[in-house]
């Protein structure tokens, strides 16, 4: 086993936090080609080891945070096999961002806010059209520019659709449903969204009216930072798999959208609430002692636990709701702007997926089938081929993974793998970040960045033109990398590669 | 005010650190960090509008984690940016109390150039000390 040595650098732990971590020299074990371990003896309390997923480019290049917080996860009561840090992971808040931890719930497991993110089902649906780049590319600005005016964006957006706060609840318990029910969009729609858009089991009355008060308004809005709509392109050179690019209704020249949004501030508020609750319960109740507040957690099995198990299903399904009303604006713009229906542009999903998120699912650990609490945050679930809970039409395939890359770079969709169950079937969500947003908007400037990319056929609309600077695609790792440490684990495989064309940014 | 955003910490997020020579000028200081983040100049939000806050933590930390809170949900429930006016913080039966004025008025895009919508504090290495008599906050945003 090849042994690096990395320096652990923590210039902002304060005095309490430090007592608590032992410092034993950093030392990463090399497992294969694209795993690296941190094993136990680490740092005190460790349950498990650590792994990391990346090329040796990517992990040379990783955030010294990583390193600590996914040993942070590592230390939860009821983890089990590995914590987890995915091929994209950075600088997170808990959990890494790319963490990823599946609890034993019947062995005292944990669920923690700080393991799913607030941003509750930040999530991404890709939505494919029968048009081709050759008709989109005349009319990309007029597209782009009444998608833009169609699907709000920016600080406190709010969406079209105005709820009282009681109608609001049932959305939080129907997801998806809800719309699809009331003519914002397809039956087949619901199939081919994870949960069916529906997560069963939210119950509204474990959310506060604070969470409603920021949440019943924002439906169909995309929020801010890096959440964006695309208009993206399949090229020939980028199908990397034709049978399951046509399986997933793609082919050359086609134009598709793309998209990444989650709870607004709904889901945000949860998150805080129960991160809230948790920190009053957890030692005093429970006996639990983390390494940093923002784990804190409760026994999934706990009162505690079980409401934010039901209140965080809420939010799940708000986020598949606020998806499913930008898709029914989406169609009524192209159908607008292109002078046909909907149906005859042939506008269907190709799947929605949540990348922050916790679920409890059947896995195998140590050869024996267990009920696991699995957190991603910032990670996808890409389950194979024959998994339980996807769309019939992808059973035999595997399911589909949409990986959303920085606005200059482009996206992926990859395919779940057999092999994914190294990973509780978990693999990256985007690019992941390698530089700070405060430093970004140092380095670019919004409007300069937005005719650059004009210049290279990207039209790009903003709500915030330092929102545009900070999300520039040199802030970010690079996407075919990360992707290709996905690949070569095994964990999931690439099937097309996406290129934008027109772009709104929150 | 007295902030200044961290450029190589947090990088997806935002982090901060203000300071303050007693805890209410350090509260308002990270109030308007947290608004300056979602709103690129604070001189452009009039005085419109005002909200009343009340806020009790054993803590000072969770104090000022309950406070940068309210900032976010009146941006979300109302649309409302605010900046935290006339705040006086006690301390009563072994908790501290604080009480402000939020005063501002509803995002106008044309007026207020945007930046990035605040999620949420963290609490990943938030803290609230005093060292040398002067406060200082870290905090990271959620963006």
């Amino acid at each position: 086993m090849r042994v690096l040595e990395f320096l652990i650098h923590q210039p902002y732990y304060n005095s309490r936090e430090r007592k608590e971590i032992v410092a034993i020299p950093g030392a990463l074990g090399r497992i294969s080609e694209v795993v690296w371990e941190l094993p136990v003896s680490y740092k005190q309390g460790m349950r498990v080891p650590a792994r990391i997923y990346g090329t040796e480019k990517l992990i040379g290049e990783m955030d010294d945070a990583v390193y600590d917080q996914v040993t942070n996860v590592a230390t939860l009561p009821g983890i089990v096999a590995h914590a987890l840090c995915m091929p994209d992971g950075h600088f997170g808040y808990g959990f890494p961002i790319g963490g990823v931890a599946a609890m034993d719930v019947e062995q005292g497991g944990v669920i923690s806010p700080g393991g799913i993110g607030f941003d509750i089902n930040c999530g991404m649906r890709l939505v494919r059209t029968n048009l081709s780049y050759d008709e989109v590319q005349p009319r990309i600005r007029e597209v782009t520019d009444r998608l833009f005016a169609a699907v709000p964006a920016g600080v406190g957006s709010t969406g079209f659709l105005k709820l009282s706060k009681q109608e609001f609840r049932k959305v939080a318990e129907e997801g998806a449903r809800w719309c699809v029910e009331r003519g914002y969009g397809w039956n087949e729609d619901l199939e081919l969204t994870e949960d069916n858009g529906c997560t069963p089991g939210a119950d509204a009355s474990t959310v506060s009216d604070r969470a409603v008060d920021r949440g019943f308004n924002q439906i169909g809005t995309l929020g801010s930072g890096n959440h964006y709509l695309e208009i993206q392109v399949v090229h020939e050179a980028n199908i990397f798999d034709r049978d399951l690019a046509q399986a997933f209704g793609l082919s050359d020249g086609q134009v598709v959208v793309m998209y990444h949004c989650g709870s607004r501030g709904f889901g945000h508020q949860v998150a805080t609430d129960y991160l809230r609750l948790f920190l009053q319960v957890m030692e005093s109740k429970y006996g639990i002692r983390i390494l940093d507040r923002e784990l804190a957690c409760a026994p999934f099995d706990s009162p505690e636990g079980k409401d934010y198990f039901a209140a965080m299903k809420c939010a799940l399904n708000m986020s598949f709701a606020n998806r499913q009303m930008i898709l029914h604006r989406l169609r009524e713009v192209f159908s607008d702007v292109f002078g046909r229906p909907a149906e005859k542009l042939g506008i269907h999903m190709v799947y929605d997926i949540a990348h922050n998120t916790a679920k409890l699912e059947r896995h195998f650990v140590d050869g024996r089938e267990k009920t696991l609490l699995v957190h991603r945050k910032g990670a996808t679930r890409a389950f194979g081929p024959g998994a339980a809970g996807l769309p019939e039409r992808y059973r035999k395939i595997g399911q589909p993974v949409i990986i959303g890359g920085s606005m200059e770079t482009g996206s992926y969709l990859l395919v779940g793998t057999e092999g994914g169950k190294e990973t509780f079937f978990s693999t990256p969500h985007g690019s992941g970040r390698t530089m700070s947003r405060t430093k970004a908007r140092k380095q670019w400037h919004g409007k300069d960045l937005q005719r650059q990319m004009e210049e290279r056929g990207i039209y790009v609309r903003t709500a915030s033109w330092s929102g545009l600077a900070e999300e520039a695609g040199g802030a970010y790792k690079n996407i075919d990398e990360v992707v290709a440490a996905s690949d070569l684990a095994g964990i999931s495989r690439r099937v097309v590669r996406l290129v934008p064309i027109g772009n709104i940014k929150g | 005010m007295a902030y200044r955003y961290l450029e190589d910490f947090a990088i997806a997020d935002i982090a901060f650190e203000a300071t303050g020579r007693d805890l209410k000028e350090l509260f308002s200081s990270a109030a308007d960090a947290t608004m300056n983040v979602m709103v690129e100049n604070l001189d452009t939000i009039e005085e419109r509008e005002e909200r009343d806050i009340k806020l009790r933590s054993g803590e000072p930390d969770m104090l000022l984690f309950d406070l940068l809170q309210e900032v976010i949900y009146y941006k979300d429930a109302e649309q409302l940016l605010l900046r935290i006016k006339n705040m006086t913080i006690t301390r009563l039966a072994g908790a501290y109390v604080l009480r402000a004025v939020g005063t501002g008025e509803r995002l106008d895009p044309l007026r207020h150039e945007q930046r990035a919508d605040v999620k949420a504090v963290t609490l990943h290495h938030f803290k609230v000390e005093k060292t040398g008599g002067l406060w200082k906050a870290l905090v990271i945003l959620d963006v």
